[in-house]
């Protein structure tokens, strides 16, 4: 599903954010990737959907070998990929309902498609009722619902999610933890790079930590601690 | 592309154009007075050259041939011009009919020369190229029993040469200008993109292809290009006819002449809007280019 062999990514101005990195994760599997600020974690995640080219190295997502692709191809890669943030990236001027069909009318899916998956997906992140408020009328646990409504809508065969209760209160982390869980038992892939000591150490699942662009630990059902 | 698709294309273009409104104005502005310009440059520089044209073709060599030549003489020199190289017609004038000229135009005194002509026969010669009289002009110097060779020559070099050198410094303003409203059309579409970052950054992220991202930017810069181009074209359209109404009759039987409207005008119009749209268009693809790198 996604294979990393020997990637290393040395940014413009000098910094190794990656310095060797293998791993392999398979298809259904739940990820977390932790470390300090400045391990490389977010550098990890955008090369995994092409955000970032690694210096040198391979990278394999879906059979996809991120190395030899052509620029052309990247949009296919990426509607295979889900992809969620710390900062949610709603449009405000979009209400909950076109945010999330926002990324299927960009890829020129069909208008009754749009309607069912968008309802779908609501119903699963529980907005229905929101559907037609805005961005600016949620909470910050509501904005990263509709977030990842729209990561998902698509139906990627990976989510990945850079630090996406990083801007939440504990309670609500709780809560999008939970809908984290439901789409991964649906059989999606997920890789999420974390801060979050509780999360990872209530909800067990495969933990790599990262330190100095360096895989330094990869455990199934592994805690969070540093160094 | 679906229409569906190019539905969509449209109205985010001119939802833009709508929302920028204050740079859309600027922009437009910019082309429109770029444009009117060029067009007014466009209009002189195709009389100037409909001018050189009409000079050119006037311009003819004078043989005098030597007074004390015959008849037989006269005769095969003109069959010696006439199958000269480049030549395209000679036309015979002879000693007496050269004397009715002078006397027309400088008065009747010289009329006393009737009774011992002092002018030789003369020939009038055109050639095929205009730009070639000189060359002819020279070889029929050459010939025998001529006695003089004139065609103004310093004055149809002089004249070429100042039309050569407008019409280069001409191209080199319209390219100028072209240039300058290029890049603000392309500075325009920067403000739209950066203003809309984050939706490119959506769009891209959910894999939408990287024309459809480009398409809206791309008819914006359009629309602002044909907005730019309606003002020039009317006014130089009724400008050119009004224009032509009051000098065409003034014109009469001179040598300037004022190109005729049809079919000048509908091209003229048809190569600013081409302008305006191309301006629009690369001057958007310029600034998408940079700011939508994979
Ligand atoms: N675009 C960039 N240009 C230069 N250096 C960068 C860039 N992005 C990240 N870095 C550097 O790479 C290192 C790893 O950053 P990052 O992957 O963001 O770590 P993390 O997400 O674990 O905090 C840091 O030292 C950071 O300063
Ligand atoms: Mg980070």
């Amino acid at each position: 599903m996604i294979v990393m062999k020997n990637v290393y990514k040395k940014y413009p101005n000098g910094v190794v954010a990656a310095n060797g990195i293998n791993i392999e994760i398979d298809r259904g599997e739940f990820v977390y990737v932790v470390g300090p600020s400045g391990a490389g974690k977010s550098t990890f995640i955008k090369m995994m959907y092409r955000e970032e080219r690694p210096t040198s190295g391979e990278i394999i997502i879906n059979g996809i070998n991120l190395a030899t692709l052509r620029n052309k191809r990247v949009p296919q890669l990426r509607r295979q990929i889900g992809v969620v943030f710390q900062d949610f990236k709603l449009l405000p001027k979009l209400n909950v309902y076109e945010n999330v069909a926002f990324a299927l009318e960009v890829i020129e899916a069909p208008p009754a498609e749009i309607r069912k998956k968008v309802n779908d997906v609501l119903a699963l992140v529980g907005l229905t009722q929101k559907a037609r408020m805005f961005p600016n009328e949620l909470s910050g646990g509501e904005e990263q619902r509709v977030s990842i409504a729209r990561s998902i809508v698509n139906v990627p065969k990976v989510v990945i999610a850079d630090e996406p209760t990083g801007n939440l209160d504990p309670e609500t982390s709780w809560d999008i933890m939970k809908i984290f869980e439901q789409i991964n038992a649906r059989g999606t892939t997920i890789v999420m790079a974390t801060h979050n000591r509780e999360i990872v150490n209530a909800i067990k699942h495969r933990v790599i930590a990262i330190e100095g662009g360096l895989i330094t630990r990869d455990e199934y059902g592994g805690e969070y601690y540093e160094g | 592309m679906k229409a569906r698709t190019l539905g969509r294309h449209v109205r985010e273009s001119f939802k833009s154009i709508r929302r920028n409104s204050w740079m859309t104005f600027a922009s437009v502005s910019a082309v429109t007075v770029t444009l009117l310009l060029v067009g007014v440059f466009i209009v002189i520089m195709m009389n100037f050259n409909h001018l050189a044209k009409s000079i050119e073709n006037d311009v003819e060599i004078k043989v005098v041939a030597d007074p004390a030549a015959d008849k037989v003489i006269i005769k095969e020199l003109v069959e010696k011009v006439q199958s000269t190289d480049g030549v395209l017609e000679v036309v015979y004038s002879s000693r007496d009919a050269e004397l009715d000229k002078m006397i027309k135009s400088f008065g009747d005194e010289l009329s006393l020369y009737k009774q011992s002509n002092p002018l030789g026969d003369a020939l009038y010669v055109k050639a095929k190229d205009p730009q070639q009289t000189a060359a002819i002009a020279k070889k029929i110097d050459t010939y025998d029993y001529t006695y003089d060779v004139v065609y103004g020559e310093e004055k149809v070099e002089k004249l070429f040469n100042v039309l050569n050198m407008s019409r280069n410094i001409g191209l080199v303003l319209i390219l100028a200008l072209l240039f300058t409203a290029m890049f603000l059309i392309s500075n325009t579409i920067r403000i739209t993109i950066v203003a809309r970052r984050t939706e490119i950054e959506i769009m891209k992220l959910v894999g939408a292809t990287n024309n459809f991202v480009r398409i809206p930017f791309v008819l914006e810069g359009m629309w602002l290009g044909i907005m730019g181009a309606i003002a020039p074209m009317l006014i130089i359209s009724i400008s050119y006819y009004k224009l032509f109404e009051l000098l065409e009759p003034k014109l009469q039987g001179e040598l300037f002449q004022l190109l005729n409207t049809a079919p000048f005008i509908y091209q003229l119009n048809g190569l600013i809007l081409f302008m305006g749209i191309s301006i629009g268009v690369w001057g958007s693809f310029m600034s998408v280019r940079k700011f939508l790198k994979v």
